[in-house]
């Protein structure tokens, strides 16, 4: 995303009243101001973050423990990604952690094998059916979310929940309570090796999921700021009767958000049981929460219209290098999720005292200017 | 808090005398002077209407007269004594109230619990004292001859009755001088002769009325004192006597008279929109609000559509539209039926709507000037998929000098738009899909007479290039001056339709069922369907 993008995302906050008039570069400059306030505290915090661990630990800043980070930060802002469309459209998705659980359960059958009825044969799927069907899944189960979030107006909060113990449960039922581990590996008499080869490689030193989560963060800006969609989008975030009244297909726009939601969930589930080597019950769980998380420190507002890919970009590697941060420098497991907590709260009010003072100040130069006026006129 | 009183116990002020004084009230906000040392007389018994154009200061004179906020400079005298209101319970215990526009009651609760809601009256044991609170909230629905019982829901109350409640609420609290802010804009005509013969019985009792409408005629009909205001400074102050129309509007506006856009006749195209048998039940209460009503607009033809609120009119625009479902009829707009399209697809056929309320269904806040405005155009300038910065920003330089929007640029936040410059993009935003024919919803509902004067210049300019225009008013002076022909409606129906150069006012606010003059009503609802085709 370039810092020239037109106005979708540009003017997020109210400007003062005298703004400059008029002029292209006048314009330029109050975007670029605007959106370096909301992303600026999110970058902020993620320099402070960077900072203090590098001086509290050797070990931080060290290539290995980058790309460790590197690879965690993928799988969430991967599913944040998707988070932001819902949450840009004011709506929230809780079912993505589920869905990241079913679709490596899926994909871990499919390595299982596939029983036919009728016949006493196995079948073997390739590898990128596999990926296919379990990219599907997940998908599907945005769809679901979707359809019944935007046709029948459900509240996208309970529907999702719901939507989050439907998919654990069936991901429970699909492993029946056995880890699925040495069947990804595949067997080249069945053809359906290569999993690993691809899922869990590491092209130029960079995990595939850094490079999943580059490829898509790119994708999305584009959607976001240059199609219509993305502009369908803020628009119906920010007012959907207005919307609707322009011409905007806001159910279909509401529907495809979740598909999108689903989608990345089912990316993140394949690179996930790629990475731990297993498709496991609890894959993926609490995963929703991160990447609420990461969108919202990012400068996303829930109520919806205002949010952007950078910001939730960065959002993820301020969770992502906090995490790591704590259990580098020996933080007990338990004191760790209070310092998180407390770090997504404060993001939040940082970026609420920073918006009254900035009123204030805008109130309080304006008084003076009155002031001044009044006494040369006198 | 004391006792409440009812507002019938006598007073100690005379009818006529000044209760409240507002000595040289001045107010800045930022850069920008609201009030300029205005003088102003506030009567008991008397109701002192304040005219003003939007931003002319009405609403921070208000806003100070109720504690809402305090002036900058000035000095307000409460019974000759000077007075600072800290805040707006400070205002209401010394007895000035202020009823806004939209109802301020919490409709999950009843009728008594809001008329009490922040003064609850205790019990010795320190519990509510629900029996007494019953006791006086019947007392003053009977006083304002409104039965409504104490222990009704508010939701199931209708926008007149919550009115009503209001005014309770505020007498409950020992009021005597009541502010009135647009109360009449979402009552019917039925709801708004109640409302003015309450305000006869408060002032008869003393009680001091200010009010404010944008509905000029109707508030010089109940004025005692007409209070003009423009550009924050007071112009006029007159005894109702003295005023009539075009001496408000000159005043409000500085200008001469209104604008008149009547036309010497001329041949219109072909029927664009063509609605036939059209009947809307409404989805909740299957009551039928739009009745079997048949119209056409042809290209380059301006139709108003005239009635009162509850005529059915927003339920025809929004159904033409395509976000209501309509039970039967016809819709063909060019000879083809539209009635099954989303509003989208009708927007691309060519038949988009602007609509009444325009902070909730017209302006998408969050988006920039440029970018309301090329919302509902944005397929025309996709180029393989993606939006043409180039010819995006073409279309907005554009689309704003063409419906003349005054703002800094495209990129300038529409909120901080005036609400006849908001109102200018919303339309130039459904000009731009190259519309045959346009809706509009009460276009100039809270715009200033300037404004409004703009906005039909608009439309005749776009009439003249063959566009045909379906617009819907409450004011008559509107329809009268602003269009080719008048249809009315009135409870669902089509009653009849007009010629504006060839008819009086009279004729036709009698066909909508309304009196000339709500205060003093000789024709009936039914006398005027009666005397309709």
């Amino acid at each position: 995303m370039t810092a020239t993008n037109t106005s979708a995302e540009a003017t997020p906050r109210p400007q003062s009243p005298q703004s400059p008039t008029g002029g292209v570069t006048s314009r330029l400059r109050s975007i670029t101001l605007s959106s370096a306030l909301v992303e600026g505290r999110a970058l902020l915090a993620l320099i402070l973050i960077i900072t203090v661990f590098a001086l509290l630990s050797d070990n931080y800043l060290d290539p290995g423990n980058l790309v460790t980070i590197t690879k965690q930060v993928a799988f969430n802002a991967i599913l944040a990604l998707g988070m932001l469309m819902v949450i840009l459209n004011g709506g929230i998705d809780l079912s993505v952690g589920s869905t990241v659980g079913l679709t490596g359960a899926v994909a871990g059958n499919l390595f299982r094998g596939l029983d036919l009825p009728l016949t006493q044969a196995i079948m073997f799927p390739q590898v990128w059916v596999i990926v296919v069907i379990s990219v599907g899944v997940g998908a599907l189960v945005g769809y679901a979310n979707g359809l019944l979030i935007s046709r029948l107006r459900l509240a996208p909060f309970i529907v999702t929940l719901g939507m989050l113990y439907v998919g654990r449960g069936l991901t429970e039922v699909l492993l029946n309570g056995q880890n699925i581990t040495n069947e990804l590996r595949g067997q080249e008499g069945l053809g359906n090796t290569g999993f690993f080869e691809v899922f869990a490689s590491r092209p130029l030193g960079l995990p595939i999921s850094a490079w999943v989560m580059i490829a898509l963060a790119v994708l999305a800006s584009i959607l976001l700021v240059r199609s219509p969609f993305g502009r369908w989008l803020y628009a119906s975030g920010s007012n959907e009767r207005a919307a609707e009244l322009s011409g905007v297909p806001v159910t279909r726009v509401k529907t495809r958000i979740y598909v999108i939601a689903g989608t990345c969930a089912g990316i993140v589930g394949l690179l996930q049981i790629a990475n731990i080597s297993s498709a496991t019950a609890d894959l993926g769980q609490f995963y929703e929460l991160n990447a609420i998380a990461a969108v919202v420190i990012g400068g996303a507002a829930l109520s919806g219209g205002r949010g952007t890919v950078r910001g939730t970009i960065i959002g993820a590697f301020v969770i992502g290098f906090l995490a790591n941060g704590l259990v580098i420098v020996g933080v007990s497991p338990f004191w760790q999720q209070v310092i998180t907590g407390a770090v997504i709260i404060l993001a939040v009010a940082v970026d609420r005292i920073q918006q009254i003072a900035q009123n204030r100040g805008a109130a309080r130069r304006a008084a003076a200017e009155v002031r001044t006026a009044a006494s040369t006129s006198a | 808090m004391s006792a409440p009183a009812t507002a019938t116990a006598p007073t100690d002020t005379e009818i006529g005398e000044v209760v409240l004084r507002a000595v040289g009230i001045s107010k800045t906000y930022g850069v920008t002077k609201a009030l300029k040392g205005v003088d102003f007389e506030v009567r008991a018994g008397q109701v002192t209407v304040l005219f003003g154009e939007n931003g002319a200061g009405k609403s921070t004179l208000m806003k100070i007269l109720s504690g809402v906020e305090q002036p900058t400079g000035g000095q307000l005298v409460l019974h000759e004594e000077p007075i600072t209101l800290e805040n707006t319970v400070d205002a209401v215990e010394r007895g000035i109230s202020i009823i806004h526009q939209e109802t301020n009651l919490c409709p999950n609760l009843n009728v008594r619990d809001n008329i009490f809601l922040g003064r609850e009256l205790h019990t010795r044991m320190g519990g509510i004292d629900y029996a007494r609170e019953a006791d006086i909230t019947s007392r003053l629905m009977r006083q304002l001859e409104e039965e409504i019982a104490p222990q009704t829901p508010v939701a199931d109350l209708r926008m007149g009755q919550q009115q009503i409640v209001e005014i309770a609420r505020a007498l409950a609290a020992e009021t005597r001088i009541l502010i009135m802010d647009e109360p009449t804009s979402a009552l019917s005509a039925s709801e708004v002769e109640v409302l003015f013969r309450v305000i006869g019985e408060l002032t008869a009792n003393g009680v001091a009325i200010v009010y404010i409408s944008h509905h000029l005629e109707e508030a010089i009909s109940i004025a005692d004192h007409a209070v003009v205001l423009r550009d924050g400074e007071l112009v006029a102050h007159e005894p109702a006597s003295e005023i009539d129309l075009p001496w408000v509007v000159h005043r409000m506006t500085g200008r001469q008279a209104e604008y008149d856009f009547r036309e010497e006749p001329r041949d219109f195209g072909e029927v664009a929109l063509s609605v036939r048998n059209l009947t809307v039940a409404d989805l909740g209460t299957g009551r039928v609000v739009v009745d079997d009503v048949s119209l056409d607009v042809r290209t380059g033809e301006i139709v108003c559509l005239y009635g009162l609120m509850g005529a059915g009119r927003t339920e025809l625009m929004e159904t033409l539209a395509g976000r209501d479902p309509m039970t039967a009829g016809e819709v063909l707009l060019n000879g083809e039926n539209v009635a099954d399209l989303s509003v989208s697809d009708r927007i691309s056929r060519g038949l988009g709507l602007v609509p009444e309320d325009r902070q909730r269904d017209g302006v998408v806040q969050l988006l920039s000037v440029g970018s309301n405005l090329s919302l509902a155009g944005l397929r025309s300038v996709v180029r393989r998929g993606l939006i043409s910065r180039g010819a995006e920003s073409d279309r907005i330089r554009r689309g704003m000098a063409e419906v003349t929007v005054k703002a800094a640029g495209p990129g300038t936040p529409i909120t901080s738009l005036s609400g006849g410059n908001q109102q200018k993009v919303v339309i130039g935003k459904l000009l731009m899909t190259d519309p045959s024919v346009l809706l509009l919803d009460e276009p100039t509902r809270g715009i200033d007479v300037g404004a409004k004067g703009e906005i039909f210049a608009l439309l005749f300019q776009e009439a003249q290039k063959g566009l045909g225009v379906l617009y819907v008013t409450s004011e008559i002076g509107e329809a009268m001056t602003a269009s080719h022909r008048i249809v009315v409606m009135n409870k669902g129906r089509v009653v009849r339709e007009f010629d504006p150069r060839t008819s009086t006012r009279a004729e036709v606010m009698a066909a909508s069922g309304e009196s000339a003059n709500p205060t003093t009503s000789t024709t009936t609802t039914d006398e005027a369907i009666g005397g309709t085709p």
